[in-house]
Parts: C-alpha cells; sequence; structure tokens
C-alpha cells in the first residue's frame, strides 16, 4: 500500500472546554474516497475544522499525520497551500471581492508554494473556462463577487467549483449535500467523481444516505458521539438508510 | 491555537513610509499670528492691495470667531499663536522661472513620493502643481495646457496674472465668514493651486496637486479654485504626504468648485498626511473645507476621497446644486488605524429643480481608531423633484476602535426623494477562516475584504490612483490583524 494522505490517530478534540472528538482514528489511502456518517452533534463538522485548522478548537489528544507530517502544527493557510480544502457547509461570503479574482489569488498562492510560476489573468481564465464546463456553471457567477447573494445550491457549486480549479490532494467535503435539491446535487456530484483521480482523496461528511446514490465511497465510517462505531463498504450506508443511526449505537450485529 | 481577540487584536505599526525631511533652507516668519503677519504673507507675495484688504477682512473676522466643538473629535487647544504662518524654501534671486532652476533637493524630494515633476516624464500624463510647506514649486505641462486655453497655475501666480478670475470666484462658495477654519485659511493661505478651464474645452489630462509639508511647527493653508466654464470637463488629483514629527501640524485648507452650464468637475483626492505613531504622537490636524458650487444649469460636480493619514481629520466635501438639473456626488474612503479621529461626510444642498445626488460613504474603523460620518442633505423648498441616495457603510478591525454615523436630512417640499441606508459590520472571522482555507495569509484576506468594501469608491477614482489607493490602504491596515 502507498503512503496515506491523512492519518487520524486517536484525535481527541473539542470547543469552548467541551469535548466533542473522542478518540477518532481514520486512514486515508490515495485514490480512496471516504464517506463520514453520523447523527446530528456526533462531531462531524468538528473533524472538518480541525482538519481544516479553524480558529477556537483545542486538540487535546492523538495526532493528525498529512503525507506523514504533523498536520495540526500548521497555519489554516499552510495547509491549503500543500493540497488540503475544505468545501464548506456555510459558504462565507465576501461582498465586493470578485470570484475570479479571489480564485485567481487562491490558486496563485498555492503554486507559488509548490515553486511553480503564478499564472496570469489570460492564463488563468483559459482555466477557468476548463473547469466551468465541468460543473455546468453559469459564467455570470464569475463575475459577482465571492458567495455574494448566491443562493444555497448556487454556494455550493462554487465550492465545489473552487476546488475544481485548486486541484486539492485531498478534499472535504462538509455536509456538501445539505440545502441542495436533486438536481443540484447530481451535478454537484458528478463534478465530484470526476475530480476523483489515482493521486487524490476525498473526505465526504454527511448527515444522509442520498448523496452515496452519487458519489461511490470505498469506505463509510459512522461516527456516533464522537468515536467512529463502524466501518465498512458503500454497503453500511444503505444499511443506515433504512435502520436509522439508532442501528448503530443499540450495537446490533452487522448482517454480513 | 489563538483565539479570535487575539487574532484580530495584535496591532503592529506600520512605518509611515513618507516621514522624511528635506534640508533646505527655508525662509520662515517668526511664529504667531497678527495683522503683520497677514501684512507680511502677502507682501512676500507681491499681492496686489485688494488681496491683502481681502486677507486682513478675514482675519479680523477670525478674531471674532470660535473654534467649532461640534465634530466628534478630541484634541487638547490648538495654541494658534505658536504655528508658524508662512515658510518657503529659500529662493536664489527671484525664484524658479522653470522648473530647471528649482532646487534639487525637492525635485529628489518629489521624486522620493514618486510624484511626476519633470516634463519628460511625459508618460506619466499627469500635470502636477506641487506645493512644498507653502508655496507652489512648479507645474508641469503648463504650455501643453495653455494652448487649449486651460490655466493651471499656483494660486500666487493667479492672482498676479489672472486677478479678474480671481476676484470673481475667490469666496464665492468658500466665503472667509464661513467657518473658523476657512477664515483663517483665507487670511494666511500661502499657495495651493488654480485652474480654469475655458468655455467647451475638455481637459485632455488628469490634472495634479501634490501637497507637502517639510518644515516643523509650520501649518500649511493652501486654497485650491477650480472654474469650469460651460460644457468644459477637468479630473483633478490631490495628494498629499508630510515628514514625521511628535508635535502636531495644522492644515486648514479650501478648496472652492465653480461648475458653470454643463460643465463638469472630478475632484479626487488621496491624502495620507502623517497620521501620528502608535501612541497617538504627532500627526496631521487636517480641517479642510471643500466645496463645490454647480452654478450652471446640468452641470456635475463629483468628490471622491480617500483619507487614510492626519491625526484627526474634519472635512466635508460639500455642494451646492444651484443650477436646474444639476448633479452632486460624494464617494468616500476614511480610515482610521491606531488613535486616528476621523469626522468627515458631505453636505448636498439641492436648490436647483430636478437636482440630484449621491453619496457612498465607506468607513474602516481599526485600532483605537474613531471614525464619523456626518453628512446633511438639505432640500429646499425651491427644488422640486430633487433626489439624494445615500449610503454609509461602516467596517470594524478589532473591538476598540468605533464608527459613528450622523446623518441630518431636511426637506422642505414634497416632490423630492430621499433615501439613505446605513451599514456597519464587522471583518468576520468566518471570513477571514474561509480566505485562509483557500491558501491567503491573514493580512491578504484583511486587504482583500477592505478593497472589496471599499470598491464601489475606488472604481471612481482614476486607473492610476485607484491602484495607489489600493497599495495605500494596504499600508494603512498592515498589521491591524494579526
Amino acid at each position: 500500500m502507498s503512503e496515506p494522505i491523512l492519518e487520524i490517530k486517536n484525535l481527541n478534540a473539542g470547543i469552548e472546554g467541551k469535548q466533542i472528538l473522542k478518540g477518532v482514528s481514520l486512514i486515508v489511502g490515495p485514490g480512496e474516497v471516504h464517506a463520514v456518517m453520523g447523527p446530528n452533534g456526533s462531531g462531524k463538522s468538528t473533524l472538518a475544522a480541525v482538519l481544516a485548522g479553524r480558529d477556537g478548537y483545542n486538540v487535546t489528544g492523538g495526532e493528525v499525520l498529512y503525507y506523514g507530517h504533523d498536520l495540526l502544527d500548521l497555519d489554516p493557510e499552510e495547509r491549503a497551500r500543500r493540497g488540503l480544502f475544505l468545501a464548506f457547509q456555510y459558504p462565507v461570503e465576501i461582498p465586493g471581492v470578485n470570484s475570479t479574482y479571489f480564485l485567481k489569488a487562491a490558486l496563485n498562492e498555492i503554486r507559488k508554494a509548490k515553486g511553480e510560476t503564478e499564472l496570469d489573468a489570460m492564463e488563468f481564465l483559459a482555466l477557468v473556462k476548463d473547469k466551468m464546463k465541468l460543473l455546468e456553471l453559469k459564467d455570470d457567477l464569475l463575475r459577482r463577487s465571492v458567495n455574494e447573494g448566491f443562493s444555497g445550491g448556487e454556494k455550493k457549486r462554487a465550492e465545489i467549483f473552487q476546488m475544481a480549479v485548486l486541484e486539492p490532494k485531498l478534499a472535504i467535503l462538509d455536509e456538501t449535500d445539505s440545502g441542495l435539491d436533486i438536481d443540484a446535487l447530481k451535478i454537484v456530484s458528478q463534478g465530484v467523481n470526476k475530480l476523483k483521480r489515482a493521486d487524490n482523496a476525498q473526505l465526504v461528511i454527511t448527515h444522509y444516505q442520498r448523496l452515496l446514490n452519487y458519489i461511490v465511497p470505498d469506505f463509510v465510517h459512522v461516527l456516533v458521539d464522537g468515536r467512529i462505531v463502524r466501518t465498512g463498504g458503500k454497503d453500511l450506508a444503505f444499511e443506515l438508510e433504512a435502520k436509522g443511526y439508532d442501528w448503530v449505537t443499540k450495537g446490533e450485529p452487522v448482517p454480513a | 491555537m489563538s483565539t479570535a481577540t487575539e487574532t484580530i487584536e495584535g496591532l503592529v505599526q506600520q512605518e509611515y513610509k513618507y516621514g522624511f525631511v528635506t534640508d533646505v533652507e527655508t525662509d520662515s516668519a517668526p511664529p504667531g499670528l497678527n495683522e503683520d503677519i497677514v501684512r507680511l504673507i502677502s507682501a512676500k507675495k507681491k499681492e496686489p492691495e485688494w488681496m491683502t484688504e481681502w486677507r486682513l477682512k478675514a482675519y479680523r473676522h477670525w478674531l471674532t470667531m470660535e473654534e467649532p466643538l461640534w465634530p466628534h473629535v478630541h484634541h487638547p487647544p490648538i495654541d494658534y499663536q505658536k504655528a508658524v504662518y508662512y515658510s518657503a524654501p529659500k529662493k536664489k534671486g527671484d525664484g524658479p522661472k522653470s522648473l530647471d532652476e528649482v532646487d534639487p533637493k525637492l525635485l529628489e524630494t518629489y521624486e522620493k513620493l514618486g510624484i511626476p515633476l519633470k516634463e519628460r516624464e511625459r508618460l506619466a500624463g499627469v500635470a502636477v502643481d506641487a506645493v512644498f510647506d507653502s508655496v507652489s514649486v512648479g507645474t508641469t505641462f503648463k504650455k501643453q495646457l495653455a494652448e487649449k486655453g486651460i490655466i493651471f497655475c499656483s494660486f500666487s501666480e493667479a492672482v498676479l496674472e489672472h486677478p479678474d478670475l480671481v476676484k470673481k470666484y475667490l469666496g464665492t462658495v468658500v466665503p472667509y465668514t464661513d467657518n473658523f477654519f476657512a477664515a483663517l485659511n483665507s487670511a494666511v493661505f500661502s499657495d495651493g493651486s488654480f485652474c480654469y478651464i475655458p468655455k467647451g474645452v475638455r481637459c485632455p489630462m488628469e490634472l495634479s496637486t501634490y501637497f507637502r509639508i517639510n518644515a516643523a511647527n509650520t501649518g500649511q493653508f493652501e486654497r485650491t479654485l477650480i472654474i469650469a466654464d460651460d460644457g468644459a470637463h477637468v479630473s483633478y488629483l490631490e495628494g498629499c504626504t508630510a515628514p514625521m514629527r511628535d508635535e502636531h501640524q495644522l492644515h486648514a485648507a479650501v478648496v472652492e468648485l465653480i461648475a458653470l452650464d454643463h460643465s463638469e468637475i472630478k475632484y479626487s483626492t488621496v491624502q495620507n498626511w502623517y497620521p501620528g505613531d502608535e501612541q497617538g504622537r504627532g500627526g496631521i490636524y487636517n480641517f479642510v473645507t471643500k466645496r463645490g458650487l454647480c452654478k450652471g444649469r446640468g452641470s456635475k460636480i463629483s468628490w471622491t476621497q480617500v483619507e487614510t493619514g492626519s491625526a484627526i481629520t474634519w472635512k466635508y466635501p460639500s455642494c451646492i446644486l444651484l443650477g436646474d438639473n444639476s448633479t452632486g456626488e460624494f464617494y468616500s474612503v476614511a480610515v482610521v488605524n491606531n488613535f486616528q479621529q476621523a469626522d468627515t461626510g458631505t453636505k448636498m444642498v439641492h436648490i436647483g429643480k430636478n437636482t440630484h445626488s449621491t453619496i457612498v460613504s465607506k468607513g474602516i474603523s481599526a485600532g483605537r481608531g474613531q471614525n464619523s460620518y456626518r453628512g446633511l442633505v438639505k432640500i429646499q423648498k425651491s427644488a422640486a423633484h430633487a433626489r439624494n441616495f445615500s449610503q454609509c457603510d461602516s467596517l470594524l478591525i478589532g473591538n476598540q476602535c468605533g464608527a459613528h454615523t450622523f446623518p441630518y436630512i431636511e426637506v422642505k417640499n414634497t416632490s423630492s426623494s430621499v433615501e439613505h441606508e446605513a451599514t456597519t459590520s464587522k471583518i468576520g472571522e468566518d471570513q477571514i477562516f474561509y480566505c485562509n482555507q483557500r491558501g491567503l495569509s491573514t493580512q491578504d484576506a484583511v486587504n482583500m475584504i477592505v478593497n472589496g468594501f471599499c470598491k464601489e469608491v475606488f472604481r471612481e477614482l482614476p486607473m492610476e490612483f485607484a491602484v495607489e489607493a489600493q497599495k495605500l490602504l494596504g499600508v494603512s491596515l498592515e498589521g491591524s490583524v494579526g
């Protein structure tokens, strides 16, 4: 097996003194799609926040390795520059900042960190046009300010579009399916599937099974009360959908 | 991981880039103010009798006035007898006839400031009048402008060469009785720029004045008068810097604009006077009266200002919309950091029919800065179908600064409409994190968010100035978020 992209070892973390993650362990290898499922309040979004380095979360135990290096020691921007991407559950509006300008600045930071030359406006636009087709985006989205006045679906699509342009090594999708109607869900998940490569990985965080009709995970992890209580293949997701989260918490045996 | 408050509070002082002093010999008046000083200034400028008399009248009126206390700013009382009211780089003989005769040290100064004063730098395409302490040191592109009949020269020169125009318009928009600082300026103004665009002429280049205070304890009192005759167009830029000094220095300027029938004046300012240090020591007191008169039908005056400097700013570029169908605009970005205080805004006085005004004000407060927007929209009975739209947005960085809004609205007829929108927001931790997560540093994120916030104003600035303003904003707020 090749070197894993992400190794989470017995991670304990919380916010404002409240412990939320109580020993999470997870290994994500290249080319893999992992789904983390769980009921509300199980710690899914905390996991995403800690991995991305959001302020205010305290790690009280365990470690996280990213390509073998300590991830938690890095500033959020450094993690991003090394290829970690978080698709936000609630993408943030930045009034007055043009989406194209924003994304070009972001891409060039990542390219600089990799020792590549920065793209100029023309090169960047050519790249963007390519990626736009992938997500069937209207190009007026790019002329607007970052997420400003976007509908819920537009915001999520814009997140996946950013992901397409930035080409992360590890993409964490935090409840990307929430607030999407079925058409938007299809477009977003098709985009995600097209971005899957042998050398990158996706960590898909979701409450519902329905996203997994479109994004097929290699592994499904069930997170309950800050612990991964069960890990399985994609069938686990269907069972969860059929039987509800109570089924795992009550510890019934997994049917073969 | 640090908490959000710590992140946002980490204030570091960015060194003021223009804080150097130029070592030139100066010819200065003794400190203090009395009729003799007023006469001395007038004599130094070889002014005609009528000008001296006007100054003296202004001085006598000033003596009867009180310094205004209503602005939302605080400072120790100013001792007007301690300031020096006239300081000029010492001239050899009768002073420079052309730029070649200007003291090379002065040219170097402007070089350092990035001001294209030498005509060979034609590519810049901007005609510049530079005012050093109290006198104008040189005006570029004079000849090319003269071919179109445009007069662009120092105020002193205009008094001597174009007395009829000066007499006709001086004090017609800002009379010396207007306010305390306008009266003081009228008595002791030393120089400034004068500009006249004749009928139907569209000025082929941006006109620009660059003000620099150099000498210690010196007040700078320039006076600018711009007249656009029927159908004329002009775009005018103003920039300002000063050395770093521990004492406060007073800058009390007056700008008068007159727009005749269907003419247009666009006046842009990037004000970057020394703001004082991070403890609030030193810095310029910027008490300025700027007003434009839309005298003719269909005339238009547009003010755009980017205010990043000064310890205290007290300034309300205004429009009197006298001509029917005339238009007034005010676009402003005011930044305060550390201990800076700004009380700025505009007055739109609608007198003519179908007059329109637009106010877009963006205040940014960081550190312990206090930023006030003060604006008056007055629609007189005669101003049928007048319209105003005002938008005042405040952005707060950190939790020790303040933003205040004082809108005054007076409407005296029933056919007019006035709209006022105001918002206050903080740069959100979530906005910064979002940018960080895309690979941008916190400082870049703040610059980007602030520039986005100011976009509606920046797009009103001439291109080169807009770029300059964005950079300046970055410097002013550098370190405001740790």
